[in-house]
């Protein structure tokens, strides 16, 4: 047979991606457990570094029983009752992308060192794909007592300078409400002047920006809520480092 | 047309795998796939990987172009290459997403960019496709390897020089850093070897070494 006749090319293009698309079918859907299982780990993770808890990933699934306590359904600025799927497993992707009064979000309840701490994970955009993020609220559900974020694909030295704790770090102490009105929390150019700001990554204009808007649209759902707390009351600043020093002896 | 047969590991054979370590490496004899390795070469584990995942699949692009040499089309013969190889490179990130997330994290695009690494299509192109597929296989692994050798290399200085660690173990003394609070130590970490530019220059420095070494490689 000619192999360089058209007839013959055809059938061996065709019998070739055939083949190839069942191999990476069956590739993709027999790993497809192991990288879900390390995803959820990661997101783990990822909640359990805004109550400053860091931990390995491996060791992320019992940290996060130990220290979340309770996963509620927020919709509205109410606790859902009898959700139709776990806190946990809300696709925030998707639902930030639902109006704000049929939003049903997710909100941890994590109890560090006997404190009390409230997380609202977080979605949004920023210059080149997805940002996120967690918050994680004292009990007064006003003030800030630890943030992270992670991107997808950020440019690497600015905008993806959002995910060290140079940038999260700045949340620390920042407060959402100005006295029952949420203002939630911008990312400034200049030098901050209020509680309300952190400072923005230079060159990394959109991305910062993304930051701020993904705050403002995902804390959101939780102010009516976050406001029954009564957040006049102010409990006494914990400095992470003797959180983390308490976790570590836990 | 049929030559004598020659053993498994002849001595023919034994160059396949040994010259791409000096006289033919890749990456510093015909500067290819020097991108990733300057990219990857920040700390020593995520290197490995990238090496070995690119030895893998290399020796297997070499070994399944080379059973297909026969019934490859000559016209599509580029896409089929690049068919192979692509299928390889999946099936090796879904691996690594599954197994090493961490470092599959670190690797990011450049697992994915293996398919555009020219050792890649260049040993299929040069050598796949006229050998049998033991050779090709061979061919695969030493090319595969001298990469691998490199990119550990360049790692290796950079990680010790750049974080004073290595495969993420703190090497250096700590006592030898230098405490502006107390005035003791005298070392620190060079930042410079962080950045991508020193991992050029390290290739530039081992590049200089071999050819001095080896005067056969200097182009007249």
């Amino acid at each position: 047979m000619d192999i360089n006749s058209n007839k013959y090319t055809y059938l061996f293009s065709i019998v070739m991606v055939v083949i190839v698309a069942a191999m990476l079918s069956y590739a993709a859907i027999a790993l497809k457990p192991a990288q879900d299982a390390n995803i959820e780990l990661e997101k783990k993770q990822e909640i359990l570094s805004s109550i400053n808890v860091v931990v390995q990933r491996d060791s992320a699934g019992p940290a996060f029983d130990q220290y979340i306590k309770q996963s509620l359904v927020i919709r509205n600025g109410k606790i859902v009752e009898n959700p139709t799927q776990l806190a946990f497993n809300i696709d925030l992707a998707a639902a930030v992308s639902q109006p704000l009064e049929t939003r049903e979000v997710p909100l941890y309840v994590a109890n560090v060192g006997g404190k009390e701490f409230y997380i609202i994970p977080m979605r949004g955009k920023g210059l080149w794909g997805p940002v996120w993020g967690n918050l994680s609220l004292e009990k007064d559900g006003n003030t800030v007592f630890g943030a992270s974020f992670g991107h997808k694909s950020e440019t690497p030295g600015l905008g993806a300078e959002i995910s060290t704790v140079l940038f999260s770090g700045q949340f620390v102490g920042k407060k959402i409400l100005n006295g029952s009105n949420f203002v939630s929390i911008a990312v400034v150019k200049s030098k901050t002047s209020s509680e309300h700001e952190v400072q923005g990554i230079s060159g990394g204009t959109i991305t910062s920006v993304g930051v701020q808007s993904m705050i403002q649209d995902c804390l959101a759902p939780y102010i009516e809520y976050l406001k029954t707390f009564g957040n006049t009351v102010a409990p006494a600043p914990v400095s992470a480092d003797t959180l983390i020093a308490e976790v570590s002896s836990l | 047309m049929s030559k004598p047969k020659s053993g498994l590991f002849s001595k023919e054979n034994r160059k396949l795998l040994a010259d791409p370590f000096n006289m033919q490496n890749p990456v510093t004899v015909q500067v290819l796939g020097i991108c990733s390795s300057l990219a990857i070469t920040v700390k020593l584990q995520p290197a490995i990987v990238m090496g070995v995942s690119v030895l893998v699949v290399t020796a297997f692009s070499n070994l399944i172009t080379s059973l297909l040499r026969n019934l490859i089309p000559n016209r599509i013969r580029i896409i089929v290459q690049l068919v192979v190889v692509a299928a390889l490179v999946i099936i090796v990130d879904q691996i690594l997403k599954a197994y090493v997330y961490d470092v599959s994290k670190q690797l990011s695009v450049f697992v994915g960019l293996i398919i555009t690494n020219c050792i890649l299509m260049g040993r299929i192109e040069a050598f796949a496709l006229g050998n049998t597929p033991w050779k090709s296989f061979l061919d695969g692994i030493g090319n595969g390897a001298g990469y691998a050798v490199v990119l550990i290399v360049i790692a290796f200085i950079r990680e010790l020089l750049g974080s004073g660690q290595l495969y993420g173990y703190q090497v250096v003394p700590t006592d030898w850093y230098l405490n502006p609070e107390t005035g003791t130590g005298f070392y620190s970490n060079n930042g410079m070897m962080l950045l991508p530019p020193m991992a050029l220059i390290v290739v530039a420095i081992i590049i200089w070494v071999q050819r001095s070494k080896f005067k056969d490689l200097i182009e007249k």
